[in-house]
């Protein structure tokens, strides 16, 4: 009975063992794949070709993807302009003021926010907030900052959700101490808690920066994919994402292999995130 | 609780396996499966006309797939379907036997309410190759043309740099859009807008504007007079087999070019 009952505890462990590991498998497997397919055009058309060039035209022998780096980040930029200092406000409301029941009630609206599919943001950016853009500000309303705004919102929960965290995992006694020193609440939140939380929530502008450069769907919707680089807020662009989603569909050959090749630039950039942000954290800690 | 998970579970299991079931005894019948596979622009037509022909011969199945003209040509060359559809014209090296089903225009559109009717080739040529930006320089309003093209691949776009841009570009500043569908949508909402799309899916949404004075009608593309037209083709990798042949024989009758004339498509014998 004993002897049954340790091999059973030792299948149930190892079938574990191996089910945790091939996750890891999964992104070996995904970053192999993703490298074979690009590199070869690397090599062909050279990195400084790729990297740095201005044209992308890949039936005509252009794979620049330069204007589309440059978007990306632009637009990332964008989101957490208008999602950091939202999140943050929404983060520090959370954990320092709100009663339990407002607590109870915002914590799953802000799960249900991260639930929404990216493509019913997408339609709803096309629906209400292009058409508004286009009439207040100009150009086709498929611009830089409607594209913004929707990633802005999509960045929330993310942000929320761990600035919350670090907030919350400040210890008691430095507030305590803070108000022991005659501090009111705002200013032991101000001068004390958010520089204890810092690097938290610093990790948390960073997750919200790698959600927000991933985007692809709603991105189609509303950037308008054009492949300059935008000049104007009201001008449309083209992110890294988005050209491959775009133009997948009918792609063959060396236009393919470009579409690899964005997308081990987007998995490298997405990488260095990743690993800032785990940094953040990791020093708190 | 446990037992209403598992109950939940078999029952999926068993739907799942009757499904599966089901499957196989319809391919189990004998039934000659045609792939046919490219231009998205194509492909809602020949579904419908693959509809039509099921019906009238059950032990067909016709499995028509999109992908666009380059990849539905691609996939031909590699012999994994039967019939590539493309809305280009063949490329130097694209060796296939090419099939003319019928011909489609693509009209240049407005939102109904731009008062321009009219563009001349070199106009929309200007347009979209960056060098009007304007609507003031059309003898319209102070304000910025929102031009929309299709992606890189697209035969739509493939057929609109060959008969409108001639040896320009398509500028990097224009909008870039992934279906006919979606320009569509764009100009339909935006009053600055202007776009492409087959002549097949404009409707009352979109103004469709005439070229050099040409009313973009099926007569005209008939007569020869409005100049963005192009091919739908089938493409076939040598001599389609006898399965393969009816279809194309279908497509190429009265009641099939009939079925394609009502889509605004203009017939292969006119």
């Amino acid at each position: 009975m004993n002897k049954w009952v340790s091999i059973k505890e030792k299948i149930v462990k190892n079938t574990l063992t191996i089910f945790a590991l091939s996750s890891l498998l999964f992104l070996f497997l995904i970053f192999i794949f993703i490298l074979i397919e690009g590199l070869p055009l690397f090599l062909k058309v050279g990195l400084k070709n790729i990297i740095f060039g201005f044209k992308w035209a890949p039936t005509k022998g252009h794979f620049g993807i330069f204007p589309m780096i440059i978007s990306s980040f632009i637009v990332t930029f964008g989101a957490l302009v208008i999602g950091a200092p939202l999140g943050l406000s929404c983060a520090i409301y959370l954990a320092e003021y709100s009663g339990k029941r407002l607590k109870m009630i915002l914590k799953p609206a802000l799960e249900l926010l991260a639930g929404i599919p990216s493509v019913v943001y997408g339609f709803l950016g096309v629906i209400y907030i292009v058409p508004i853009v286009r009439e207040y500000l100009g150009g086709s309303g498929f611009s830089l900052i409607s594209t913004s705004i929707v990633l802005g919102i999509m960045v929330l929960p993310t942000i929320i959700s761990i600035s919350f965290d670090s907030i919350t995992s400040v210890p008691r006694s430095y507030r305590e101490g803070s108000y022991a020193m005659g501090a009111t609440k705002w200013q032991t939140i101000y001068k004390i808690v958010l520089p204890a939380a810092r690097s938290g929530i610093l990790a948390s502008f960073i997750l919200g920066m790698g959600r927000a450069i991933g985007e692809t769907m709603a991105v189609i919707m509303i950037a308008g994919n054009a492949l300059k680089i935008p000049t104007n807020i009201t001008d449309p662009l083209r992110t890294l994402t988005g050209n491959i989603a775009l133009e997948l569909a009918y792609a063959t050959g060396d236009h393919r292999l470009g579409l690899f090749s964005t997308g081990i630039v987007l998995l490298i950039i997405i990488m260095a995130l990743n690993y800032l942000a785990n940094f953040g954290i990791k020093r708190r800690i | 609780m446990i037992k209403k998970i598992f109950i939940i579970f078999i029952t999926i299991a068993l739907i799942f396996v009757c499904s599966c079931g089901l499957k196989e005894g319809r391919q189990g019948k004998k039934k000659h499966l045609i792939t046919i596979a490219g231009s998205t622009s194509v492909m809602p037509f020949v579904e419908k006309l693959a509809e039509y022909f099921m019906l009238q011969n059950t032990n067909f199945i016709i499995d028509v797939q999109g992908g666009g003209s380059t990849a539905g040509i691609q996939a031909c060359i590699n012999n994994t379907v039967h019939l590539g559809m493309s809305s280009r014209k063949l490329k130097e090296g694209e060796r296939l036997n090419e099939i003319i089903i019928c011909y489609d225009g693509i009209s240049v559109v407005v939102h109904p309410s731009n008062p321009i009717n009219g563009l001349s080739m070199e106009q929309v040529r200007a347009i979209f190759s960056g060098k009007i930006k304007n609507w003031k320089e059309l003898g319209w309003i102070n304000r910025r043309i929102d031009a929309i093209t299709r992606e890189e691949g697209s035969g739509t776009r493939g057929s609109f740099e060959e008969l409108v841009m001639k040896n320009e570009e398509i500028d990097d500043s224009i909008m870039v859009q992934d279906s006919n569908g979606s320009v569509k949508e764009i100009v339909a909402t935006d009053p600055y807008a202007i776009g492409y799309i087959s002549l097949g899916l404009v409707d009352k949404r979109v103004k469709a504007l005439t070229i050099d004075g040409v009313v973009p009608t099926v007569s005209n593309i008939k007569t020869g007079a409005y100049k963005i037209t192009r091919p739908f083709l089938f493409l076939s990798n040598g001599e389609p087999d006898d399965r393969t042949r009816e279809f194309i024989e279908f497509v190429l009758s009265k009641q099939g070019q009939d079925l394609l004339r009502r889509e605004g498509l203009i017939g292969s014998y006119e």
